[in-house]
């Protein structure tokens, strides 16, 4: 056997060796298993743990934007929780304490499932979910299912919700 | 301001069956390399060895698929890679020492591994939930602390070379520390998991440490005593570190507090000061590791010496495989068998080697985080932590580190009793990980059965 061949075959065995621990490597990259962590808007303030925890994840957006009017993601501007940011879903978003809702808000003020955003033939509504404390569009509470539109401000408790695009 | 989510689990099995075959493939390689090194011929026992390893491999790889389908994907071609390599230079040094491929080493070292194979099997087919074990606690203590001191028994211990870490049965000899070791992390994880909060908050603060009460020292000094019984007795340097330093990690695991680190080390290192300045055999390990070349050193034993001379003819990448002299070093099948690999595969392949013993440590650490019950996540830590601290001393001994000692490197070395132990600790690690990986079950379907069962109730 040549001379050739086996340094050949000597340092192929180095490669391979080298070759199957960045195989490893690269199986571990995508191998992190367990949660995922989504940041949102930096430098504000983090909210509740809990929230946090119990949030379920966002719905990626299936549709483009259907116009500039059309809300597609709510963002707390005041509250504890300012800062949060999150999709709307066709389905409806639920806002409340209760840990199901798509927005868990850690305020007494607020009720266990207290609003809900969803959409109706391509219009968004929001509709109060008989809180104790009302829902509130600018000063006026909710009383039955109210169109919205980007820009929107609504006030639960002491957190305050805008409708984004 | 982030979220949380879970991602869907993903089990992996696939891709350990590419990563496998590819451990296999760099095994046969290798296999391949020393027959045309050493004879110039296709070597006659490729046959035999890689198709032994890939049965052997495949058939565990299938019983994850059933019974353990979460499981980690990466520790069994990892262990099998390294138990291939492990099995290669055994092989070659039988070439070196005259032996034929029949009754030389690597055939029983072959053996050996399918038995350890079919035990760690068994463990992972016996035991469903590694919980289970947290009720034998205070049984494992006694027999983890038995097979300890098993070589102390006359008549039943064996002293070879020094240290008297062997049993010996009938032609059978074997070296029940690498048992003691699982046995006693299945104790120090039952036992820390119960007393942690104890040993964790009750204390006061010196010099920014929280400094443990009194009676809580009790158990650290118990296994300090009886580590340093094992390094007095038993003359055995590595096992008495590998046990304390096991219990020591797994102590600050549970408590989070490095105080019990700086009580362990304080200790140790005391421990082992009086030792040396007691026992003769303590200072010649000394005199070896510090004053290697010197005449007296070489007086004593040149084994370190010719294993550094070894590594230093290696080099950056090696002579190659069948063309260095690992075979001048005593015991280069298995105390010395990574000097013997830092000759032929060089510095470049030692380093891969030592990768894959970091990411085999790495799953496990993984596997403790992901599990969700304390008792499995202190046994993962801690069974992961005694093959890095293992891998610590063997390494660390050969290479001048700290001083020599008579431990086996996981899965490479040559030993039936160092296999079966480390396989079976693979397999507890799979089992854990298939409970850290597995998806919880579907908390609806359980509301939804409970709705339907009030329904029941109400129809009349």
């Amino acid at each position: 056997m040549s001379e050739l061949t086996l340094t050949i075959i000597r340092l192929g065995l180095l490669v391979l060796l080298w070759v199957f621990v960045f195989s490893v490597v690269g199986v571990l990259r995508g191998d992190l298993y367990g949660t995922r962590v989504v940041s949102r808007l930096p430098g504000r303030r983090s909210g509740d743990r809990a929230a946090r925890a119990k949030k379920p994840k966002p719905a990626p957006a299936k549709k483009p934007s259907r116009g500039r009017r059309v809300p597609q993601s709510l963002t707390v501007t005041e509250g504890p929780l300012a800062g949060t940011s999150l999709r709307l879903r066709e389905s409806g978003t639920l806002i409340g304490r209760n840990p199901e809702c798509a927005l868990v808000l850690d305020d007494d003020f607020a009720s266990g499932r207290h609003a809900r955003i969803y959409e109706r033939e391509g219009q968004w509504f929001v509709e109060d979910l008989g809180s104790t404390n009302g829902t509130f569009l600018g000063s006026q509470r909710l009383t039955a299912p109210v169109p919205v539109e980007v820009g929107t401000v609504l006030r639960v408790g002491k957190t305050v919700v805008e409708l984004r695009n | 301001m982030t979220t949380v989510s879970s991602l869907p689990p993903r089990k992996g099995r696939n891709v350990e069956l590419v990563l496998l075959l590819l451990a296999v493939g760099i095994v046969v390689l290798a296999y391949l390399n020393v027959g045309l090194a050493t004879q110039g011929t296709f070597p006659p026992g490729l046959l035999a060895h890689g198709t032994g390893l890939l049965v052997i491999s495949l058939a565990f790889h299938l019983l994850l698929r059933w019974r353990a389908s979460y499981a980690d994907p990466l520790l069994l071609p990892i262990v099998t890679l390294l138990n291939g390599l492990g099995l290669v230079m055994i092989h070659r040094l039988d070439i070196a020492a005259g032996r034929d491929v029949a009754d030389g080493l690597a055939m029983k070292q072959l053996t050996w591994s399918a038995l350890a194979v079919a035990i760690a099997a068994a463990v992972l087919f016996f035991l469903k939930d590694h919980r289970t074990l947290r009720r034998y606690t205070f049984t494992a203590a006694a027999v983890g602390f038995g097979l300890l001191l098993l070589p102390l028994v006359p008549g039943l211990g064996r002293q070879v070379y020094g240290s008297r870490i062997w049993i010996g049965l009938g032609p059978f000899s074997f070296q029940p520390g690498e048992i003691a070791k699982i046995v006693l992390a299945i104790f120090f994880a039952g036992y820390l998991v119960q007393t942690r909060d104890v040993l964790s908050l009750a204390g006061r603060k010196v010099l920014g440490f929280t400094m443990p009460r009194a009676r809580d020292l009790g158990p650290i000094l118990v296994a300090w005593v009886a580590s340093l019984g094992v390094l007095v007795f038993e003359k055995d340097l590595g096992s008495s570190l590998l046990f304390f330093g096991l219990f020591v990690a797994m102590l600050y695991v549970a408590t989070e507090r490095t105080s019990w680190i700086a009580i362990g080390m304080v200790l140790f290192s005391g421990g082992a000061y009086v030792a040396y300045l007691l026992f003769g055999h303590v200072q010649q390990r000394v005199l070896l590791w510090l004053h290697t070349f010197s005449p007296e050193a070489l007086a004593v034993s040149d084994q370190l010496a010719r294993g550094l001379m070894g590594m230093a003819n290696g080099g950056l990448l090696g002579t190659g495989l069948g063309r260095g002299r690992p075979d001048l070093t005593y015991f280069a099948e298995s105390d010395f068998i990574v000097p013997s690999f830092g000759e032929e595969i060089g510095l470049f392949g030692v380093f891969a080697l030592f990768m894959l013993y970091l990411l085999l440590i790495e799953r496990g650490m993984r596997t403790a985080l992901g599990v969700r019950d304390g008792f499995g996540k202190l046994l993962a830590a801690g069974l992961s932590f005694s093959v890095a601290l293992q891998c610590f001393v063997v390494v660390g001994g050969v290479t001048r580190v700290i001083p020599l000692t008579g431990l086996t490197m996981p899965f490479l070395s040559y030993g039936g009793s160092s296999l079966l132990a480390n396989w079976s600790l693979v397999a507890l690690l799979l089992r854990i990980s298939d409970h850290a990986r597995r998806p919880l079950p579907e908390v609806e379907q359980a509301a939804a059965a409970q709705a339907e069962a009030t329904e029941v109730v109400k129809i009349r």
